[in-house]
């Protein structure tokens, strides 16, 4: 649209102060408001786990944790966030470098073939993972009151937000069961 | 995407003073929509206003009347989950979690959903021609009517405009009936669903009838029906999962001795707004619900429809939804 296009050359970027803890790291950063969440891990911090798939969260590629919540980083404003605590992929290990029991089950399972898409599925899991703890249904839970039992189409639901053109999803799916068992 | 000033909002009142001084501000809630629409350039917004951290907006109260008001910044998530929705008003519960995926769903909020925009191609791509985003007055605008319009409007679309309405939560909201709290410069105001979102009549660009500036502020459900009552959503789509409705349906039964007492009936991916199927509860209520009656209440409803050159199977599809779900929710 040329009027944006024009407009875009004609006004200057507006910046803005953002504080964020980081895989247990705080920031303080200024950046144009218009900073995605995934670009400030990407560009400003050289966290480049989360990917750049689609960039209209329709791929899952650029998940990463809001607050403890699987989010689509490329759809979260940066500046919308302050103050929140994010965990990327290069954060789920533990501080001595023990990976996390999702990555051990990824490895031993073999559950990718390109891996661009396996930080995003990862954390997606991490976060589903917490979300079936809390007793959060899915569309294919049964009603009933009581535990959520994790089955194949339980996880298949649940991470149907992460595409992976490998269709490695053979693979991710027992590698999510054998991690949460 | 265009430079943009953000203020973050303390209360409502606030909200819209902000917004009253700027018209070239929207309100920024999720933003799954609007930021993809600003990356698109379909939205050129000057200044975002952070609706997120209004007091009060992220609650979800019990009323004095026994019903249920939900936040506007509540996500899709954490409704979708809660013990009284599941329970009082499982049809919410169950449109909620057929739509988007669990990421999207965590940052989605009840008010953005209702305000999402269309996902018809047209609309999204800025350049090709489209009434709603241009708001066009000629025919000619809306290139979808003779391109690919497999996944458009078959109900109450206009020369205009056949786009479709994309939540799956409004068409639950339809079915039960819920009211949408606003706030303006005018002060507070509640709207009906079904009747908050629009056809497209001769003004497609108006998706709902909230004026410019107004903020919602609340969904309130009204106290649930007796315990006797049944309900289902069901979503048809081109994929199991993480995908927008071909047709869906939302569906309320109460049956009392094999009598259809409290029919409500809404469609999803059928038209410009979710679609209450006034005419199919018609046609079922005070009577048994078999097969014979529900399939011509069916035909009471889709009677009207207006397909297109190559959305006709929505027709045969909305039928067969209407059919099969009522059936169920009586047996």
């Amino acid at each position: 649209m040329a009027g944006a296009d024009d407009r875009a050359r004609i006004e200057p970027p507006v910046l803005a102060n953002v504080g964020l803890t980081i895989n247990g790291a705080q920031h303080e950063l200024t950046i144009d408001t218009r900073t995605s969440l995934l670009d400030l891990l990407r560009e400003h911090l050289d966290l480049t786990g989360p990917k750049k798939g689609c960039d209209h969260g329709q791929c899952g590629a650029c998940t990463v944790l809001i607050d403890g919540r699987r989010a689509n980083a490329c759809l979260a404003l940066a500046v919308a966030h302050d103050g929140a605590e994010i965990v990327t992929v290069e954060g789920l290990a533990d501080t001595d470098g023990e990976l996390h029991p999702l990555q051990r089950a990824f490895i031993a399972h073999d559950a990718f073939q390109c891996g661009y898409c396996t930080p995003g599925q990862l954390c997606s899991a991490a976060g589903m993972l917490g979300e079936v703890r809390d007793g959060w249904p899915s569309a294919v839970t049964p009603h009933a009151d009581g535990g959520i039992e994790l089955t194949e189409a339980e996880i298949r639901e649940r991470m149907s937000g992460n595409i992976c053109r490998c269709g490695a999803y053979a693979n991710i799916v027992p590698a999510i069961a054998d991690a949460a068992a | 995407m265009r430079p943009f000033r953000f203020e973050r909002a303390t209360d409502a009142a606030h909200a819209v003073a902000l917004r009253s001084d700027d018209p070239e501000a929207r309100y920024l809630a999720g933003g799954t929509n609007l930021v993809d629409l600003m990356r698109l350039g379909v939205e050129t917004p000057g200044t975002l206003i952070d609706v997120n951290r209004i007091e009060g907006q992220n609650d979800i109260e019990e009323t004095d009347g026994g019903g249920l008001r939900i936040g506007a910044a509540v996500s899709n998530s954490e409704l979708a989950a809660d013990p009284r929705v599941r329970e009082r008003y499982e049809v919410l519960s169950q449109a909620l979690l057929n739509g988007a995926s669990g990421q999207l769903r965590n940052l989605a909020t009840v008010g953005g959903n209702l305000l999402q925009r269309t996902r018809c191609a047209y609309f999204q791509d800025v350049t090709k021609p489209c009434n709603k985003r241009e708001a066009g007055r000629d025919p000619a605008g809306c290139p979808a009517r003779e391109g690919d319009h497999h996944n458009l409007a078959i109900l109450g679309n206009s020369e205009l405009c056949v786009a479709t309405h994309s939540s799956d939560m409004a068409v639950a909201l339809a079915a039960l009936g819920a009211t949408v709290h606003v706030h303006g410069q005018a002060g507070a105001r509640t709207i009906p669903i079904p009747g908050f979102h629009r056809l497209p009549g001769d003004e497609p660009e108006r998706d709902t009838l909230l004026e410019p500036g107004e903020l919602i502020t609340a969904v309130e459900l009204a106290p649930p029906n007796a315990a006797t009552t049944r309900q289902r959503y069901r979503k048809v789509r081109e994929r199991r999962s993480f995908a927008f409705a071909l047709v869906s349906i939302a569906a309320i039964l109460q049956l009392e001795a094999g009598v259809a007492r409290d029919v409500r009936i809404a469609l999803g991916g059928v038209a410009h707004a979710p679609w209450r199927a006034a005419r199919a509860e018609d046609a079922l209520k005070g009577g048994p619900v078999d097969e014979d009656r529900a399939a011509r209440a069916a035909e009471a409803e889709l009677e009207e429809a207006r397909p297109l050159r190559d959305n006709g199977y929505k027709v045969e599809l909305a039928r067969n939804l209407i059919v099969s779900t009522m059936l169920e929710l009586a047996g």
